[in-house]
């Protein structure tokens, strides 16, 4: 069997150190975004300012997440809002809710 | 719509055939798609929380003073304030922080993965995946000492109200099962096995596919095809996985 006539011939590329650099910056941002809402979850009194603080810093940290190490930012936009929109019915589906609960005490 | 016309043929639309309007494979379209189903059943588990804990009183007086009771929505820092071989101490949130570190830091190797692959480097692939496997061990082990602490409970038990044979009595409860807990209402025990429960296992089954695309890796499949897709696909869900912990996160421990 002609064995060397099946080994594909691979080129590897050297290490693209920006877009890396990037990836890390990423990083150090989702982790001091966590950092800040731990200092906010000591410092802070429970109210809807600290509730409001906490899901802005989640939808930050789901943008960096999505747009960045999962590439939806740089996909074409057709696929872009193809994702996006469908979560539209999420926030409606949490407002909904949450209020529906506040109405109806258990005790 | 789309802006990627300059693949047509000029008169036609993108959508006629012949070219992918979303600039994506098949595999990696159906894998987006999937997630954002999953996206609807992890938003069903958390908003039903949400409601139910709506519907529940919270704790009006200071934190110092809070007790373990039935009668209100736990604070969640009060129940989550251990950390291994630290017992005793009142350290609340750090060990879900530390948690939420390794998922992040996983995340970040599964990147640096995606990236080597689309250099064809064999060894930088396998590298990452390897690290990306440890960070999703490492977690579920954590989980796996979170959920024996909140089951086993805390040294000393909460009195407990309990409906036994047609009868409401007390009884000392520590920990929490299903049927009843010492942290507070019921439905906040059965959130917590159901959410994190539910997370748990996306973490494992992506363990799980971690472990295959980095056995392909390893055995020069990607290599022999000529493109490592897979590596992207099996991250997309990886980085979903950690998305869904961002949420648990704050639904479940900060708020």
């Amino acid at each position: 069997m002609a064995h060397h006539s099946n080994e594909p011939q691979v080129t590897v590329l050297p290490p693209d150190k920006e877009k890396i650099k990037k990836l890390w910056t990423v990083a150090a941002y989702l982790g001091a975004i966590t950092a800040f809402e731990f200092i906010i979850a000591f410092t802070m009194t429970h109210g809807p300012a600290k509730t409001a603080i906490f899901v802005l810093l989640t939808i930050v940290k789901a943008g960096y997440i999505v747009g960045e190490f999962m590439h939806l930012r740089y996909e074409v936009k057709v696929l872009f809002w193809a994702i996006l929109i469908p979560t539209l019915f999420i926030i409606w589906m949490l407002v909904a809710f949450v209020y529906e609960g506040s109405q109806m005490p258990v005790f | 719509m789309s802006h990627s016309s300059a693949a047509t043929v000029s008169g036609k639309s993108v959508w006629d055939g012949g070219v992918s309007p979303m600039g994506v494979s098949y595999g990696k379209l159906m894998m987006w798609f999937f997630l954002l189903s999953d996206a609807f059943t992890f938003s069903g588990l958390l908003i039903t929380y949400g409601l139910v804990r709506s519907s529940h009183p919270t704790f009006e007086g200071l934190p110092d003073a809070f007790v373990f009771s039935k009668e209100y929505w736990p604070i969640p820092e009060k129940v989550f304030e251990a950390v291994p071989f630290l017992h005793g101490y009142s350290l609340p949130l750090v060990f879900v922080g530390i948690m939420t570190f390794i998922l992040i830091m996983s995340s970040v190797t599964m990147v640096l993965a995606v990236e080597a692959g689309h250099r064809m480097d064999r060894k930088a692939v396998e590298k990452w995946m390897l690290w990306t496997i440890i960070g999703g061990l490492t977690f579920l082990g954590c989980q796996a000492w979170e959920w024996t602490h909140f089951i086993v409970g805390t040294d000393t038990p909460t009195m407990v109200k309990d409906f036994v044979n047609g009868q409401w009595i007390t009884k000392e409860v520590t920990g929490a099962s299903l049927k009843i807990n010492q942290y507070g209402p019921q439905p906040f025990a059965d959130f917590f096995f159901f959410i994190t429960g539910f997370h748990g296992f996306h973490v494992f089954s992506g363990v799980m596919f971690n472990f295959l695309i980095y056995y392909n890796t390893v055995t020069g499949v990607y290599e022999r095809r000529g493109h490592y897709e897979m590596v992207e696909k099996v991250g997309l869900y990886w980085h979903f996985v950690d998305l869904v912990w961002v949420f648990v996160f704050t639904f479940f421990y900060l708020v």
